[in-house]
């Protein structure tokens, strides 16, 4: 995989994210993962299903990447985020940063992660004991109608 | 000819991961009520809207070749 931002259907290895960004400048590499949880507010979910419109995702984690650059300035970035059937504890997203200093690669990390769950066309179907259904906008706090959603839309989730 | 993708819910409502729609240059928001309508997607303003894979206005025209993708609020990560 030459791509440092890229959609698969096979099982994450972080490695392949941390071995794109580790360099010479590099003082901090930093990673984030997101994984599938079993219990959500009481609630049971047996697996989940990602669905991507893929060359669009893979165009839009590679903007978050260049924005993280516009703003950390010194930084490399690499996503990879799966699609298909995941099980309980499976890692849906892996992220790595690396900055020439740890603060900047924690921030930018975090940057990605939110940018992701606001604007990148992937959608998650939860399959649950009792039925199953396409998640939207998992806050139900933000209105689409018509509009690009914006850097200043950063949610906590 | 207008390609239309559906995704998430939408597709599932739909049916259809992929229609054609045989128009040249409207708008976002005149395909949109083209296929509300033909498809029974009342969701269908929920979406976002992306042309040739890049977020939309509905007051974008459209042309024939273009691909338009609605797209359900995301949920990665």
């Amino acid at each position: 995989m030459d791509k440092n931002y890229w959609i698969t259907k096979e099982p994450i290895n972080p490695g392949d994210c941390i071995d794109k960004v580790v360099r010479n400048e590099a003082g901090a590499v930093n990673t984030f993962m997101g994984t599938v949880r079993e219990f959500t507010k009481g609630k049971r979910t047996l697996f989940l299903e990602y669905q991507a419109y893929v060359p669009m995702a893979e165009k839009k984690l590679e903007q978050i990447g260049d924005e993280i650059k516009e703003k950390w300035g010194n930084a490399e970035i690499a996503i990879v985020h799966r699609i298909g059937r995941l099980e309980i504890t499976d890692i849906a997203v892996a992220i790595a940063v690396s900055t020439p200093h740890r603060a900047d690669a924690f921030d930018a990390s975090r940057y990605a992660i939110e940018r992701i769950k606001e604007m990148v066309p992937i959608w998650k179907k939860e399959h649950w004991e009792d039925g199953e259904k396409w998640l939207g906008d998992q806050k139900e706090n933000i209105s689409y109608e018509a509009k690009i959603p914006s850097k200043e839309e950063m949610r906590d989730d | 000819m207008i390609n239309v993708l559906f995704f998430a819910e939408l597709q599932e409502t739909s049916g259809h991961e992929k229609v054609t729609v045989d128009e040249d240059g409207l708008s976002v928001s005149e395909l949109k009520s083209k296929l509300s309508t033909a498809y029974e997607l009342s969701r269908l303003d929920q979406a976002m809207i992306a042309v040739n894979e890049e977020y939309s206005q509905e007051d974008t025209v459209v042309n024939s070749g273009d691909v338009v993708a609605f797209i359900p609020p995301v949920s990665g990560g």
